[in-house]
């Protein structure tokens, strides 16, 4: 019995943790899918919106329901400038530019987070922190739990937005076929800072849950490695599958950290990643694509 | 501007192209021996430095600019190397052994890492070679028994026939020599039969393949080289930092080679060497001008990072081809004084080639 909530207590933690893997590598995946682009920065990104969460109701005094969606707004806006001013330059560029152009906005935004708001660990209220849940004999945090209810209720949001919306479906066919959605008026280039947007605002949505869990610093980016385990798990082009990849991740993590010696937890998602590309490269969710010259 | 005939085949496998290029190379050999003798111990350890990281930027060269495959993970190449060189030379094998056996373990790691990414390219690649790297760095913290774990492993001083190589210049030299070799390898390299095939492979993996080329072998083999390469730098490494810590051998170390490629000029060797003079001469010229700065901003604890990730940005937006294609660029220049036209160095265009499999 013991043993049986033990392991119930690991996968809801798992879970939780899973979630967070999960919205960030859902960025990952929603850029990916439409510009081809791999954003190495989304962690920082992320790490950015956690940030502003922190500067509008800690510092700022703001309700928390009010600040975190300023903050993701903030954020979003960012991301949309972020493509808008430097990634569309790059578009026709070798992939690999784009990741070394990523990966070194990556460290302009974590310096200048470190200038802005220094580089010690800071946390705010929120009404999650600290408190419980009693489910018949299981006591979970409220923390974890918002985090899986929010993803979930996020993850709806997206998928009615998606498929119910003319914008959503506009961003569909441009992911789908670029040219065409261009001759049938889509203007393809705005569609695309405003999927960067969207993927910002996922990240700032995912910073925000984690702040009663862990604290918010500069290296919190980092947590970006893992969601590529999470992506690539799920095949990286699709949705629900990067969600999926990361609750696997994140439990699979859990357990090694329980089971296993010491040392193991930390390798866990790379193995689960290596492990993936090397025994299905397509990941766990997408249909077998063959290259055609 | 000077004008190349070719007369004989003799002539087209020389390493050097004409009499100038001996007598630059010959005079820059010449600076090169004698700066131990004129600079101070600091400046000389800090050229051993950059001497270590070119060795290392040559390999990933080897890979990334001349057979396009991404490697995000070249640090733990080095790192293997490094606890490689010094576990034997702790155990009592001479050096002249043990500094082949880093760089040949090294590329046994990197025929590992290699064979089982054969089918991945671009992002994938990159992604499974920054997993690898971050699997072998945790390895080295956490396997203890053999890498001392966090309390690191002194490395000892290495003997070439008797001959101890101890300090600033004895690194110095042996660096030197080791990236001349080092050079002299990959620039023969790229002109036999494999390394045109690497050539191919960037070009384009599709013809190539229709050409003939066996796409796994010589993936593998540019893999081996690269990170044997990596391996022989990591020894000297070892001994540049005398003292073995396993997170020296992290993610960031690794962006800091890829830093050296991209900077320096993606496909030339020359590119490697000015990537790392950039890499290791920056934050010695932040150092030196940072009291200089107005505002505190020499102080800020995040501007060298920050400087990087600027540095890289603007070179992908504005300069793709690196400091070499900008100084040949600069080169043309004053060849062709009067006659310059911008036209001839416009970029062309280019378009990405989708990796979407339908």
């Amino acid at each position: 019995m013991v043993d049986a909530v033990r392991l119930l207590q690991l996968v809801i933690n798992g879970a939780a943790a899973g979630c967070i893997y999960g919205l960030i590598a859902l960025g990952f995946v929603l850029i990916y899918k439409a510009t081809e682009m791999i954003n190495f920065a989304q962690g920082d990104i992320m790490m950015l919106g956690g940030f502003f969460a922190f500067s509008l109701i800690a510092h700022f005094g703001l309700n928390y329901w009010v600040g975190a969606l300023l903050a993701v707004v903030i954020t979003a806006a960012f991301g949309f400038a972020l493509d808008a001013l430097i990634l569309r330059r790059v578009i026709g560029q070798p992939q690999f530019a784009v990741v070394m152009l990523t990966l070194g906005l990556g460290f302009i935004f974590r310096a200048a987070a470190g200038i802005t708001w220094g580089y010690d660990s800071v946390g705010f209220e929120t009404p999650f922190t600290n408190r419980t849940v009693k489910l018949g004999g299981l006591v979970l945090g409220a923390d974890n739990l918002s985090i899986i209810v929010g993803t979930v209720l996020l993850c709806g949001i997206l998928y009615l937005f998606f498929s119910r919306t003319r914008l959503g479906v506009a961003m569909q066919a441009s992911s789908q076929n670029q040219l065409a959605a261009y001759y049938m008026g889509i203007p393809v280039r705005t569609v695309f800072s405003m999927i960067w947007a969207i993927s910002s605002g996922v990240a700032a949505v995912a910073a925000i849950l984690l702040a009663p869990v862990s604290m918010i610093d500069v290296n919190m980016g980092f947590l970006g490695i893992k969601a590529f385990a999470a992506a690539v798990l799920g095949g990286f082009g699709s949705i629900p599958g990067a969600l999926v990849g990361g609750v696997i991740v994140g439990i699979s993590e859990q357990m090694a950290g329980y089971y296993l010696p010491t040392g193991f937890q930390d390798v866990t998602a790379n193995v689960v990643l290596l492990g993936t590309l090397v025994l299905r490269p397509q990941g766990l969710f997408s249909d077998v694509l063959r290259k055609r010259v | 501007m000077r004008t190349l005939f070719r007369t004989s085949y003799k002539q087209d496998l020389r390493l050097w192209r004409h009499r100038g290029d001996l007598l630059w190379y010959g005079l820059l050999g010449v600076v090169l021996l004698l700066i131990p003798a004129t600079l101070g111990e600091f400046y000389v350890g800090e050229m051993g430095g950059v001497f270590i990281f070119a060795i290392a930027g040559v390999g990933l060269m080897m890979l990334t600019g001349y057979t396009g495959l991404v490697n995000l993970g070249h640090a733990a190449f080095l790192g293997i190397g490094a606890y490689t060189n010094a576990i034997l030379l702790h155990a009592g094998v001479p050096f002249i052994v043990t500094l082949p056996a880093a760089g040949l373990m090294a590329a046994l790691a990197g025929v590992a890492i290699g064979i089982p990414t054969l089918r991945m390219s671009g992002l994938y690649l990159a992604i499974a070679t920054l997993a690898f790297g971050a699997i072998v760095g945790t390895v080295l913290q956490k396997w203890d028994s053999v890498t001392g774990g966090f309390d690191g492993f002194a490395v000892p001083t290495p003997t070439i026939f008797g001959w101890p190589i101890e300090g600033a210049t004895g690194v110095y030299y042996l660096s030197l020599a080791v990236l001349v070799f080092v050079l002299w390898v990959s620039a023969n390299v790229l002109r036999t039969p494999l390394g045109r095939a690497m050539v191919a492979i960037r070009d384009s993996e599709i013809s190539a393949q229709s050409m003939g080329i066996n796409l796994a072998l010589y993936k593998t083999v540019a893999f081996a080289i690269s990170a044997g390469m990596a391996g022989l730098a990591g020894a000297l490494f070892a001994h540049y930092v005398r003292f073995l810590a396993p997170d020296s051998f992290d993610v960031l170390l690794s962006i800091q080679f890829v830093t050296i490629v991209f900077v320096g000029g993606l496909g030339s060797l020359h590119g490697a060497i000015f990537g790392a003079l950039f890499v290791r001469l920056l934050p010695q010229a932040i150092a030196i001008v940072r009291d200089d700065l107005p505002f505190g901003i020499g102080r800020m604890p995040g501007l060298e990072p920050s400087l990087f990730g600027l540095i890289l940005v603007l070179c992908i937006l504005f300069e793709p081809s690196g400091i070499y294609g900008r100084w040949l660029k600069i080169k043309r220049w004053f060849q062709e004084y009067p006659l310059h036209r911008r036209a001839a160095k416009r970029r062309q265009k280019t378009y990405a080639r989708s990796e979407r499999l339908r």
